[in-house]
């Protein structure tokens, strides 16, 4: 396989990997988010705290704890997901979910401060106050997307502990630029080190103006 | 203060006075060792725009949170007519909006009434009318206005058909054509058959709108009488002085 090739494989499966983790991180960290800002339930300052505790996960010992999980011997060997794509999705999932539940808290819970009496008066129920937040402080929450994205992408310890760095299969641009700068394959890894930075710089401008073209749009 | 005095000036007393709609009992509320509310009771008539007077700091609107019941007297109670519906609306003095459309945010809060798809397009349509704010439908609703803000917000307060209506110093920050609009739509949702308390501490505005004045001073009541009497002749030294700019906080 030409270089070119390796690179390009490469840089979509760590786009298909992070992204796919941010997807699923949202998909729970912005309910969880609201639930913790907006809900009065037994418990609730435990999950706060451990939540934001999550925040600084090492992702070798998550990568460490899941390959425990899903090696061989272990509880959910069975399902054969160690050194695949999706057991990397995992991984990062569990190393993004918190930022992502920690910054939207932060954003509903500002957001809730000013609507919450005129809401009680509409008699409006938990679930609906929740919609109500996430839906007026939806283009707060991109800057949420965009902090885990950048955490995502930019681990290694997790995906190389339970991807394996397997090429062709399990190879994403941070395993990549820790072997070949291992092997002396300077040129790889720097070329794929000015990817993964430009990369980052372009995601970042594109949700920037998003937000904001967004924000234009939807009367915020 | 005797309930003799709540029937508008000119109106024969009826013979057996209607229940009132509202009996607030002795509501108490502290905070930081001071008494806030020191012991308020009052009755509203069924019917009519009662304002609810008195300076910054009275205590006005503490008392219309307790009754809306967002929040919990120390002690004392509010109890409300049997037949009552339980439907309350509220606008508040700062008008809150939500980040969305004029029309947007009154679809929200039809949805949050229950009412089905079908029916809300036509009756947010009689909303804009009634307030007057069919041409920014579309808009942005936090660029409108002062004026129109509050008027969408008392748009929204009538999304749930309410039969009691709570308005929060509404025009405060108002210029006075929007106050006199603001003002224009209370007499007309009076006129349909709401109860309105309006929190005021404009005296011009009670005489305009009121037909019985609650003045408040310091947590308490000092007098429940019918706009005429209170403005022919105040009974207390609290509110005479208040009615002649000179009252002390
Ligand atoms: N939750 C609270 N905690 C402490 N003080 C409060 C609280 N709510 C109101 N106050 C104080 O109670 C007094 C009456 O407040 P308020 O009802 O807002 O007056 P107003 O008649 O101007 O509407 C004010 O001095 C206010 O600072
Ligand atoms: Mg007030």
């Amino acid at each position: 396989m030409p270089l070119e090739g390796q690179i390009v494989e490469i840089v979509l499966l760590s786009l298909k990997v992070s992204l796919s983790a941010v997807v699923l991180s949202a998909l729970v960290g912005i309910p969880l988010g609201a639930l913790l800002a907006v809900g009065r339930f037994r418990g609730q300052s435990v999950l706060i705290v451990l939540v934001n505790a999550s925040m600084g996960l090492p992702p070798v010992v998550v990568g460490l704890g899941l390959y425990l999980l899903f090696s061989r011997s272990g509880p959910l060997g069975v399902l054969q997901l160690l050194y695949t794509p999706a057991a990397m999705i995992i991984a990062q999932t569990i190393l993004v979910t918190p930022i992502i539940a920690s910054f939207s808290q932060q954003v509903f819970s500002d957001l809730h401060h000013e609507y919450d009496e005129m809401l009680r008066a509409m008699k409006a129920s938990r679930w609906q106050t929740m919609a109500t937040l996430i839906h007026d402080a939806r283009h707060s929450l991109i800057t949420a997307l965009l902090a885990g994205l950048g955490r995502a992408l930019s681990e290694i310890g997790a995906v190389m502990i339970v991807g394996g760095n397997i090429a062709h299969a399990t190879r994403v641009m941070t395993t990549a630029i820790a072997l070949e700068t291992s092997k002396g394959n300077l040129y790889l890894a720097v070329t794929l080190g000015l990817i993964l930075l430009a990369l980052s710089g372009v995601i970042n401008v594109v949700m920037i103006l998003l937000r904001s073209r967004l924000e234009r749009l939807a009367h915020v | 203060m005797s309930d003799s005095n709540v029937f508008p000036l000119g109106h024969p007393r009826p013979r057996k006075p209607a229940p009132p709609l509202l009996t607030a009992e002795s509501l108490r509320y502290q905070r930081g060792g001071r008494e806030l509310l020191a012991g308020v009771s009052f009755e509203l008539p069924e019917k009519g725009i009662t304002a609810l007077l008195g300076p910054n700091g009275a205590g006005k609107s503490l008392t219309l949170r307790i009754l809306m019941g967002l929040i919990p007297p120390d002690s004392g109670q509010v109890g409300f007519h049997s037949g009552f519906s339980g439907r309350i609306g509220m606008v508040f003095q700062q008008p809150v909006l939500l980040r969305r459309s004029v029309r947007a945010n009154l679809d929200h809060a039809l949805r949050i009434a229950r009412i089905p798809r079908r029916d809300r397009t036509g009756m947010i349509a009689e909303l804009l009318v009634m307030a007057n704010l069919t041409h920014c439908a579309e808009n942005a609703a936090r660029s409108l206005s002062g004026g129109e803000q509050q008027r969408l917000a008392m748009a929204r307060a009538l999304v749930a058909d309410p039969e009691l209506l709570l308005l929060d110093e509404p025009t405060s920050s108002l210029d006075p054509a929007a106050t006199a609009a603001f003002e224009d739509l209370t007499l007309e949702v009076a006129a349909k058959g709401a109860k309105i308390v309006l929190v005021t501490h404009d005296l011009h505005q009670a005489r305009r709108l009121a037909d019985d004045i609650i003045f408040l001073h310091r947590g308490r009541v000092y007098e429940h009488r019918t706009a005429s009497a209170f403005f022919n002749a105040p009974e207390s030294a609290e509110a005479k002085a208040y009615c002649t700019g000179t009252l002390l906080t």
